[in-house]
């Protein structure tokens, strides 16, 4: 068994009804534990990424592999993947009328107890869980039994990605553009949030174009992302100075 | 609540409520004709009148014709193959559950269906007065008659209470309504009958499970119930019938008459088998449901999950006769496969400030086809009005079909008509959103449907809603991936 958590090897994958490819030659090893983060300028296909490695229909890749805790990632299904600890936190979470948050979460949180071979939680054992996380990451429990997503403000839909990341209690998070749309005041909830989840056996994938999360949560890696690969691995240091030159000099490399 | 009877608590009661030895062996031939009717009459020793309501209603079908306006293709049926009376003992029954098709105890286990009950909805021997043209056992009966709530089969109540029947039986349908009621109006075997008192509230919700069970047989149920001024009665109708390869047909009749100030709510979940997924077998599903607001403040409020049946074709109407009277109607209506459903309401309004809701949720997936027909009718006099009317249509995939027909005929200038409509599809986005969570595509495309329906399954008491719930997720099952 190797000690890596995921390993990408020379992935090739674009949108299926569409010839172009996106994603051209990314390998990637992370390690239980560590933070890392891609940085790109927008545009570049960081999205991409993220909902190859979780599965997104209407995505394909052409060649390489994609190891996850052992397993070929690419044989699983969406759900199998989400199931195995592989959490994506959106950067647009979508609107489902007429469920409730805490119907989904329960939902959610059972279908990947089932997947686990463990027992449902009832509506006692759900309520005392969620409202336990709520109280710790904001969660008003007025949020709770609104219709997810359903006129949420951007700040309050992050909060809940990140409720959600602490409750399915994931391996391996992504999170992609986890900042946008949000004030200074909101990213600092978030960025506790997820530093609070965060522990030496779980793995972050922070995808961003700019710094003010890495502010935050502190990555351990900095990988530039350009024109469909990886083309420099550093640290923070190399964060900060695309924060202060721009793109530019990498993407002549 | 640990009283209320459930749809599914039927079948292991049965023997207590005696559906006795001697009805096994009646059995009619297969046709129909005025001496099958004479048999059917004879065998439940009716009354001279109603025998002769069946004949006169028998004769009218003979001059009517199968009518085509809907929007649903299916193939002739043939009323001289069917049978008209069958008494459950003639069929060959499984000795055990191993003998039972293994896909309908599937759905059983679904359902939740506890396994004694399983049994029961299969036909082991054990009980065996199921179904089919019999009356269902009415439970709890006891405790009703002490308010003098009358809840038995209809047969049962032309004989304890003739007069009743006689004054409200055919009084809402008549038997020149429409094709499908005249032949229920002739041939009906069995059904309801609910009388409320003045002044009463039902302290139950009454219940009833209908089930087609033997080959070849249509089964006609009747349906009665009467709420005099200032009652309340809730009443549950849950129905399903097993895998059978040729159709099936069910052309019931329920009528409803709500009286000053009175309240009846009646809620359905129909789950009559939909054929398989090539469109084969399933249940042919014609059913004229009608209440009449005859009193002042009366309100009557229909809530129906069909989720069931090949072909259906039901419009569960309201009319509303005395002033302020209240009809609702809250709909939900999946089709997946080659299912196809042509249903809605209709609502009369007569008297003056009488209001109507429509809210209809219809679902369709796979091959099939859906039609929301509904409509609101003011009459000269019907000062005040008001209907909303709102008809959502969700579409999964793209080889389905949804059309959405809205009758209005407005004949007062101080009436106020809204109408609402919407169509959409889940989308890509949701599925993903759901399944990034850990919800298998079934299980989203479940969790959304239900919320899509949501305001109508709210209507529904509470046990019947999770098991609606249920319902919805088998109903749905291979819509996706």
């Amino acid at each position: 068994m190797s000690d890596f958590l995921l390993q990408i090897k020379n992935l090739h994958a674009g949108i299926t009804d569409d010839k172009k490819e996106i994603i051209k030659g990314l390998s990637l090893d992370i390690k239980a534990g560590e933070v890392h983060a891609i940085m790109g300028p927008n545009g570049a296909g960081k999205s991409t990424l993220s909902y190859v490695l979780t599965g997104k229909s209407d995505y394909e890749v052409t060649a390489g592999d994609i190891i996850f805790n052992g397993k070929n990632l690419l044989e699983l299904s969406p759900s199998e993947r989400a199931s195995e600890g592989l959490f994506l936190s959106m950067q647009y979470p979508v609107a489902i009328p007429g469920v409730t948050t805490n119907v989904f979460l329960k939902h959610a949180i059972n279908a990947q107890r089932k997947y686990k071979g463990l027992p449902e939680l009832d509506a006692a054992e759900f309520l005392k869980l969620i409202r336990g996380a709520a109280k710790e990451f904001d969660v008003s429990s007025e949020m709770l039994k609104r219709e997810i997503n359903v006129g949420f403000s951007g700040g309050e839909k992050k909060r809940l990605e990140i409720l959600q990341l602490s409750l399915l209690q994931p391996s391996l998070a992504i999170l992609d553009e986890a900042d946008s749309g949000l004030d200074i005041d909101a990213l600092r909830t978030v960025a506790e949030g997820v530093n609070k989840w965060h522990n030496q056996n779980n793995s972050l994938l922070i995808i961003t174009h700019h710094l003010d999360l890495l502010n935050y949560i502190r990555p351990d890696f900095v990988h530039i992302y350009a024109d469909g690969h990886i083309v420099k691995s550093g640290s923070m240091e190399l964060a900060e100075d695309l924060e202060a030159n721009g793109y530019r000099n990498y993407l002549e490399e | 609540m640990a009283e209320k009877p459930q749809i599914a608590d039927y079948g292991g009661d049965k023997y207590k409520y005696g559906f006795v030895t001697d009805i096994k062996s009646d059995t009619a031939p297969c046709g129909l004709n005025e001496d099958i009717i004479r048999l059917i009459s004879a065998k439940k020793n009716e009354p001279q009148w109603l025998l002769e309501r069946r004949l006169k209603a028998y004769r009218h079908w003979l001059t009517m014709s199968e009518p085509h306006w809907a929007k649903l293709k299916y193939d002739e049926i043939d009323f001289q193959a069917l049978r008209y009376y069958s008494a459950p003992v003639q069929k060959v029954k499984p000795k055990s559950l191993e003998e039972v098709d293994k896909n309908l105890l599937d759905t059983y286990n679904k359902l939740g269906i506890p396994l004694k009950e399983q049994e029961a909805l299969a036909g082991v021997v054990a009980v065996d007065a199921v179904f089919d043209s019999v009356s269902v056992a009415t439970t709890y009966r006891a405790k009703l008659a002490e308010q003098g709530i009358i809840f038995c089969s209809i047969s049962e109540a032309v004989q304890n209470h003739p007069d009743l029947v006689q004054k409200y039986l055919g009084s809402v349908v008549p038997y020149t309504d429409n094709f499908y009621a005249c032949l229920n109006s002739a041939v009906f075997t069995d059904g309801s009958f609910v009388y409320i008192p003045k002044g009463v509230k039902s302290p139950l919700e009454l219940s009833t499970y209908f089930r087609i069970n033997a080959k070849n047989t249509g089964q006609f149920e009747r349906t009665l119930i009467v709420a005099e001024d200032d009652s309340y009665v809730s009443y549950l109708e849950g129905c399903t019938a097993p895998q059978r390869d040729e159709n099936q047909l069910h052309a019931a009749i329920v009528e409803i008459v709500v009286m000053n100030n009175a309240e009846v709510k009646y809620s359905t979940v129909q789950n009559w088998y939909p054929g398989d997924k090539d469109g084969k077998g399933g249940v042919y599903n014609f059913v004229t449901k009608r209440a009449a607001c005859r009193g002042n403040n009366a309100k009557i409020s229909w809530t129906q999950v069909e989720t069931g049946s090949a072909v259906t074709w039901k419009y569960p109407s309201c009319v509303l006769q005395g002033d302020n009277s209240v009809g609702e109607f809250y709909s939900v209506a999946i089709t997946n496969n080659k299912q196809q459903a042509d249903t809605g309401t209709k609502m009369i309004h007569i008297g003056k400030n009488t209001r109507s809701k429509i809210i209809s949720k219809g679902i369709s997936a796979g091959f099939s086809n859906q039609t929301y027909r509904g409509l609101v009718d003011v009459a000269p006099n019907a000062d005040k009005a008001r209907n909303y009317s709102q008809c959502d249509s969700l579409l999964i995939g793209s080889t389905c079909g949804s059309h959405t027909v809205p009758y209005i005929r407005n004949r007062n200038k101080s009436a106020v008509l809204e109408h609402e409509a919407t169509t959409s599809k889940i989308s890509e986005e949701q599925l993903f959103y759901c399944m990034q969570r850990g919800l298998n595509a079934e299980e989203a495309v479940g969790l959304i449907v239900n919320g899509f329906c949501k305001e109508v399954m709210q209507k529904l008491p509470m046990e019947f809603a999770i098991e609606a719930a249920k319902l919805i997720n088998i109903s749905l099952e291979g819509s996706v991936g």
